[in-house]
């Protein structure tokens, strides 16, 4: 059932990646642009031909260069939704939907418009809806393929910030209802981070690392290529309370988290994503100190780095947080894994596209 | 009024046409899409009829179709009269002096869709016939109703290259235009104002629908 790739090639830019996604999960592949992620993903929708590649889904084969086996992209069944979402412009929301189907049926194309928050606009033209919007009936009408593989090729970086996390929490929504492999292609790591289940860092065409999101945003290594600041945890939490000066009580394992303007209503589970770099690690529980939000913790593991900086993974109940912080600091502190530890985390360090719902 | 002249323009300009618009899908799309190394050479050839003289242009022809080229023995035996002097070799001089009017125009209207959009379409499950029956053509229309009506107007002016491979023949090769030199010729004033006239309503009115409708087809495009 699951899409596995492989593909090796010396134009237009050299690479050799593999990997597999099982049904349900979300995939994403990161890089640099010029890293061939976007290249990866039109190898597989059978719009780019590599020299040595092979690539299966649910058993059947879409490609086999060994084997001289290459369907053509109108013979494979993935849904695919393009950076520009390249909606046809000569044709309404619906038409577009309709358009990828076998046999057109409106009723079904009126579904998906719902499913992806687009009731009431399918008798527009792409040219009278939003960048958001466009981008929801990219998302329906590559549904209505249905397909067995989702590929999805930037499919943010052309909206706001605003629409983007609206966007994000459509997503991460939808996936409930998605059964097949979905391939992310991102350069925005707190996008793959908020949505992937898995991780593959593209590097120069070559797999640098891959694993699970939480591993991969752990690694420093993994990192190196997109940026050391990158490395984060998502900290599962629980919305409980909206105080009046503006700031919302999240409650994570062992204590409260208060960040600025979260929505969700009291209960909603969400995941906040906490960059290493922000966070402070104490002894001793500190007072008068601005910072509001000091959960208590114990230290699990410390990764040295190969400049002056460590990472402290701490285990806070059964969640993790990274602390990425100086040798000498961890040294002075005289950290050691099964230290009890606190960590002190500003409310305002936490941007607000880094609060996602959890998936499902 | 050479009204047998007129409609004998109008035959030669809808069969041009006719003749034309698969070619020019066919070509501009094939232009517009792939990239080949004598791509330049082929784009060249297409634009030729646009700079030679017509009378250089219809002296090639006649020796290409005259009674003593393959072609024309080859017409000559199955249909019994010549290629040259006659209306259906008007037609075939027609269509190829046209290919610029028709394949520039064409493939400029496929270059105009996003590749990306071409490739949604396959993405979609669309053959490549279902591809350009539901997203090319709608979106080259313009460039290939441009491509008619110069097509078709160029026809009905055409004037040096009908008298070297037509002739002047009435009711078989006597265009409006050759008529309307006709009568120039003749101190007939009159009717060649009168011809002249109804040839500029003609052409007016064609450009005129033309625009009218790519106003349209942009106001729904954006």
């Amino acid at each position: 059932m699951a899409l596995e790739v492989t593909a090796q090639a010396t134009a237009p830019i050299p690479f050799d990646v593999s990997f597999r996604v099982e049904p349900g999960q979300l995939l994403a592949l990161v890089g640099h642009s010029g890293s061939g992620k976007t290249t990866l993903l039109r190898t597989i929708a059978g719009l780019w031909r590599p020299e040595r590649a092979r690539v299966t889904v649910d058993g059947s084969v879409w490609l086999d260069t060994a084997a001289r086996t290459d369907l053509p992209p109108h013979r494979r069944r993935a849904g695919i939704v393009f950076q520009s979402y390249a909606l046809f412009p000569h044709m309404t929301a619906a038409q577009n939907v309709m358009a990828a189907m076998d046999r057109p049926d409106p009723a079904e194309a009126a579904r998906l418009l719902d499913l992806v928050n687009l009731r009431g606009l399918a008798d527009r033209r792409p040219a009278q809806l939003s960048g958001g919007q466009q981008q929801r009936v990219a998302v329906a009408r590559a549904l209505a393929r249905r397909p067995q593989a989702l590929l999805l090729d930037e499919p943010f970086s052309a909206v706001d910030r605003a629409t983007r996390e609206r966007l994000y929490a459509e997503i991460l929504a939808l996936r409930a209802h998605l059964a097949m492999p979905v391939v992310l292609v991102t350069h925005d790591m707190n996008e793959a981070q908020l949505l992937a289940d898995r991780m593959v860092v593209i590097e120069k065409g070559r797999v640098v690392r891959q694993g699970s999101t939480a591993a991969v945003m752990a690694d420093p290594d993994a990192l190196r290529a997109m940026g050391i600041r990158e490395l984060a945890a998502m900290l599962p939490v629980t919305v409980a309370e909206h105080g009046d000066d503006g700031l919302t009580r999240l409650d994570a394992a062992t204590g409260p988290l208060w960040l600025p303007g979260v929505e969700g209503a009291p209960g909603t589970p969400l995941r906040v994503r906490i960059m290493a770099h922000e966070v402070i690690l104490s002894r001793t529980r500190p007072e008068g100190l601005s910072a509001q939000n000091i959960l208590p913790g114990r230290v699990a593991r410390i990764v040295p780095g190969q400049g002056p900086g460590v990472i402290v993974h701490i285990a806070v109940g059964g969640d993790e947080i990274l602390a990425r912080i100086t040798r000498r600091a961890a040294e002075a502190l005289a950290l050691r894994p099964g230290d009890p530890v606190h960590v002190i985390l500003k409310s305002m360090s936490v941007a607000r596209d880094h609060v996602a719902r959890a998936p499902g | 009024m050479d009204w047998e002249a007129l409609f004998l323009s109008l035959r030669l300009a809808a069969w041009t046409v006719a003749l034309l618009l698969p070619v020019s899908v066919l070509t501009g799309r094939f232009l517009a899409y792939r990239q080949f190394r004598a791509k330049g050479l082929v784009e060249a050839m297409v634009m030729l009829p646009l700079v030679l003289p017509p009378t250089v242009f219809g002296f090639y022809l006649l020796v290409a179709f005259g009674r003593n080229s393959p072609v024309g023995a080859f017409w000559n035996e199955t249909f019994g009269h010549q290629l040259v002097f006659s209306f259906e070799g008007l037609v075939v001089a027609s269509v190829i002096f046209n290919l610029p009017f028709a394949i520039q125009p064409a493939q400029r209207g496929f270059e105009a869709i996003p590749p990306e959009v071409r490739e949604a379409a396959a993405c979609c499950g669309m053959s490549p016939l279902r591809s350009l029956w539901s997203v090319e053509l709608p979106l080259a229309w313009p460039g290939l109703m441009t491509a008619m009506v110069l097509t078709f107007a160029h026809t009905l002016g055409e004037f040096g290259i009908v008298l070297m491979v037509g002739g002047s023949i009435p009711g078989e090769t006597k265009t409006i235009a050759i008529a309307i030199y006709d009568r120039v010729q003749g101190f007939d004033d009159r009717a060649a104002g009168i011809m002249s006239a109804t040839l500029v309503a003609i052409s007016l009115f064609t450009i005129g629908i033309t625009y009218w409708l790519s106003a349209r087809i942009g106001r729904r495009l954006s």
